[in-house]
């Protein structure tokens, strides 16, 4: 393996993990509901921006972390509870769009609060790279590979042991019987929007040290996680980080070994490419309507 | 009475699909609901358990009206539902299909319910590591009434536990929800098997375009020259 590749190779890693964790957003809200969540950038880019602020009031980041994810998770809670929530009945579609419109008004807000510049985030710890294999990576794509690994497996403990994990599960593949079974599904809802939230945020903060923030950075990696999200199978929690993986990795080596010009494209033909040839992407549901 | 129901309606956009219905279930008692495909049986069991609106009409269990329940607040009070088809969660294995219908009980609830479970259908005990959805038809309906009484019910409501089974596994089922009678659970049966329905259950309503047509025993109904031909095939 050339250093070049080795290079592209980890760069693709960090930011595929970034897709990967904005994808898992994506799907959790889809399992509960079955909708796409348009509104998933801005979680992401709320996570950034508030850690910047809290870092700017003199936070330490063992305490602006926490608060940020907790900030988005609130705005997640609201969205559902405010916007979603009264539109109950309606058509997915209808509950697509309202999600479109909450992106919207969240990055409309965000100019308020903040403003439209760039932001940069100091990194965790230190900025100092390290060889590996003739290249090199920075001490904060380390710390994005492991805490996604972190999340994945907490997430994996989440759905796979505790009984409301399951429950969230359960509700996913069988609404009518999980109502009949005493859980509350409204709930269930609820609680996915504040979960993808958090998570959004986190990916949010642990990019933000090597991309630079603004109030519309939730816009491509909204996008990108969504790519993520269809070529993993829109649903499923490893095919979005499989999804994520392969497409920061396809978008890395494109842009190396093409040209950094296409390097967005990518997430597009693959967008389209999944949508033409196969719907349910590499892990998704087959199948169509149950009757 | 356990179980009351007032001139209940409910519609699907603007079609009716139950005009009017009244029946009663008293505790302890077996009562099963006959009628044609269309007729409002599943209609009327959804209703009961909050998961299909209600146009009109009132539902009271123990007295307290619960028209306007949640579905899982019903679940909590004890009226617990077996869907049509079975409606398993394919994907889960068999134990944590078991475990969530015992969702809203503490977790002594469920270890007991699982061995009772198991005690009364002993292959799903064999087979509780494996995916719901690779069992055959007959032990999802297993499945199904198992996870059902995980939930402790006071009111069952059972949606065609026979359908598209095998003779054997039929009599198989009936020989439980006759076990459950024995232990005093109250039973709201539909099941397009009317003949076994009827023989089973204390009283029995017969249900047409969204009304209750007939009502009686359920020897009397047997007997009737009505039901005989419209039901029996007789």
């Amino acid at each position: 393996m050339s250093a070049q590749f080795t290079q592209y190779l980890l760069t693709g890693l960090t930011v595929g993990a970034i897709y990967a964790l904005v994808a898992l957003g994506f799907s959790i809200i889809f399992n509960a509901s079955n909708v796409i969540n348009f509104a998933q950038g801005e979680f992401v880019m709320i996570g950034g921006m508030a850690t910047v602020s809290l870092i700017a009031v003199g936070l330490p980041y063992l305490l602006a972390i926490p608060l940020a994810v907790a900030a988005a998770a609130l705005v997640g809670l609201a969205l559902e509870k405010f916007a979603v929530e009264p539109a109950r009945g309606a058509s997915v579609v209808t509950l697509i769009i309202i999600t479109i419109g909450a992106s919207i008004f969240l990055r409309g807000l965000a100019t308020i609060i903040w403003d439209k510049r760039f932001h940069a985030l100091k990194p965790f710890t230190g900025d100092a790279p390290i060889t590996i294999a003739g290249a090199t990576i920075l001490p904060q794509s380390l710390w994005v590979l492991g805490v996604t690994l972190a999340v994945v497996l907490a997430l994996s403990w989440f759905f796979g042991r505790t009984l409301l994990g399951k429950a969230m599960l359960a509700t996913s593949h069988n609404r009518l019987a999980a109502q009949l079974a005493g859980i509350n599904v409204r709930m269930v809802l609820f609680l996915s929007f504040g979960l993808s939230a958090a998570l959004g945020a986190v990916a949010g903060i642990l990019i933000a040290p090597i991309t630079t923030t603004s109030y519309d950075v939730g816009v491509m990696l909204g996008l990108k996680g969504f790519a993520a999200a269809m070529l993993g199978g829109m649903g499923s929690g490893v095919g979005a980080v499989v999804g994520g993986i392969a497409l920061g990795i396809t978008e890395t080596m494109s842009a190396g070994y093409l040209s950094s010009a296409y390097k967005d494209a990518i997430a597009f033909v693959i967008i389209l490419a999944v949508l033409f040839f196969m719907p349910s992407g590499l892990f998704g549901k087959r199948g169509g309507e149950r009757v | 009475m356990m179980l009351e129901v007032e001139g209940l309606g409910s519609h699907y956009g603007r079609i009716p699909a139950l005009k009017g219905i009244d029946l009663h279930v008293g505790e302890g008692e077996l009562v099963a609901l006959v009628g044609a495909n269309g007729a409002g049986k599943t209609t009327l069991l959804r209703a009961l358990s909050g998961v299909q609106p209600v146009s009109a009409g009132r539902v009271r269990f123990d007295g307290a009206d619960i028209t306007a329940a949640a579905p899982d607040k019903r679940v909590r009070l004890g009226i617990v539902q077996v869907p049509e088809g079975r409606q398993v969660f394919g994907p889960l294995s068999v134990e944590d299909n078991l475990r969530l219908g015992a969702y809203l009980r503490s977790k002594a609830e469920a270890a007991q319910g699982i061995e009772r479970v198991y005690a009364m259908f002993p292959v799903l005990k064999q087979k509780r590591r494996e995916p719901a959805g690779t069992l055959s038809g007959g032990q999802q309906q297993m499945l199904a009434m198992g996870r059902g009484l995980m939930a402790l019910p006071r009111l069952l409501l059972l949606d065609e536990p026979s359908m598209g089974l095998a003779p054997k596994l039929v009599e198989e089922i009936f020989a439980c929800v006759r076990a459950l009678k024995a232990a005093s659970t109250t039973i709201f049966l539909v099941d397009q098997n009317a003949r076994a329905a009827l023989a089973v259950a204390d009283r029995a309503y017969v249900l047409e375009t969204g009304r209750v047509v007939l009502s009686g025993s359920g020897a009397e109904l047997l007997e009737d020259e009505q039901v005989k031909e419209a039901y029996l095939g007789l």
